[in-house]
């Protein structure tokens, strides 16, 4: 039930954020640091995601077969493969890896 | 609205480009719904994110923070930061679209990257409606059908470990983040902000590195000074060359007008 609340309520910030930008005049857009955090907030926030899912445990870095999985995006990345493949690329990794024994 | 609209529809450059941007987008959503299914949110949970939040980088993210054990709250200000730029897309489309009445709130709804990148991708006014309104509205749909598979099928999978879901999350984050490194400054930034997370991991609560990670992204946007629309690519880039339909490169939107 607790998570319901921050749930329904990260979905009421993201229209908020959303609407504000319809309602707000047009001259803020002029601002260009406000578009710059948040386009440097976008990239930050994304590293920092790939990162915990790669490596974090709680409050431990692990290295694991993630790690496999993390590069087997970056390579399918590399060759331009669409995200459904990249994805299915570090699925399929991190299944392998554990199946060869590596955790 | 002209009356000769429908019969000019599938002609346009901006709808084709939009029901395209519709199926690769909305496609991915059956990864959202099985990752999100075996984090530990139930399936009308996961169908809520996608119904009333729907914005994919939020999305991935308020998962990615549940999956690492992090609290909702934690999660919540993942989500909501990196929503931050929707803010910035509605600016834009405002300017390019004057929504009117009950179409302002329904537009602020179908703001993401796709719809913004399709429209702004526009330079005829009509086209730019077009683009926007067929790229939002057919992601909408897909976007939240796929979902449904796939909690459906991520909750039928057993044991995620067992099929690489946790790698699957990892790869996920990346092939977001993929598109907004172009250019030295992104890339330095995604290593800073990296390298924030590792160091803050072993000192502070689960999901609360992220927050460090953007409080450090924040700081580097305040004091430099690069271009202004950086780190704000779409997922899935609607005027890729290997999408072409004929259209012009993202880059008549309002972003370019800087002195």
């Amino acid at each position: 039930m607790n998570l319901w609340l921050w749930l329904l309520l990260s979905c009421l910030l993201a229209y908020a954020w959303k609407l504000v930008g319809y309602l707000v005049p047009a001259t803020l857009l002029k601002n260009a640091r406000t578009s710059r955090i948040a386009g440097t907030m976008t990239i930050g926030l994304l590293a920092s995601l790939t990162v915990v899912n790669a490596a974090a445990s709680g409050q431990e870095l692990l290295l694991d077969a993630r790690l496999g999985a993390l590069a087997a995006a970056g390579v399918a990345l590399l060759f331009r493969a669409p995200f459904l493949v990249v994805v299915l690329a570090g699925a399929g990794t991190a299944a392998l890896l554990r199946l060869a024994g590596w955790n | 609205m002209p009356l000769t609209f429908p019969s000019h529809l599938l002609q346009s450059p901006a709808v084709r480009v939009g029901l395209s941007i519709s199926v690769a987008t909305g496609l991915y959503g059956v990864s959202f719904g099985a990752l999100s299914v075996t984090s530990g949110l139930d399936f009308w949970q996961t169908m809520a994110l996608s119904l009333l939040l729907f914005s994919g980088g939020s999305q991935f993210a308020f998962i990615g923070v549940v999956a690492g054990g992090g609290s909702g709250l934690a999660a919540m200000g993942a989500a909501t930061l990196l929503g931050m730029r929707n803010g910035i897309y509605g600016m834009q489309l405002n300017v390019l679209l004057h929504p009117k009445g009950w179409r302002k709130y329904a537009a602020a709804q179908l703001t993401i990257d796709e719809s913004t990148a399709t429209s702004t991708g526009q330079t005829d006014p009509l086209e730019q409606q077009r683009g926007f309104w067929t790229a939002g509205l057919g992601i909408f749909i897909l976007w939240n059908v796929f979902t449904a598979v796939g909690a459906l099928a991520g909750s039928a999978l057993g044991d995620p470990k067992q099929w690489g879901l946790d790698g699957a999350a990892v790869a996920a984050f990346l092939a977001l983040l993929w598109p907004r490194l172009k250019g030295k400054e992104p890339v330095a930034i995604a290593i800073l902000c990296a390298l924030a997370t590792v160091l803050a991991v072993p000192f502070v609560p689960a999901g609360v590195p992220i927050l460090v990670a953007a409080a450090v992204a924040a700081l580097f946007g305040w004091f430099s000074h690069g271009p202004r629309d950086e780190g704000l690519e779409p997922d899935i880039n609607p005027y890729d060359e290997r999408r072409q339909h004929g259209s012009h490169p993202r880059g008549g939107s309002t972003a370019g007008d800087s002195a």
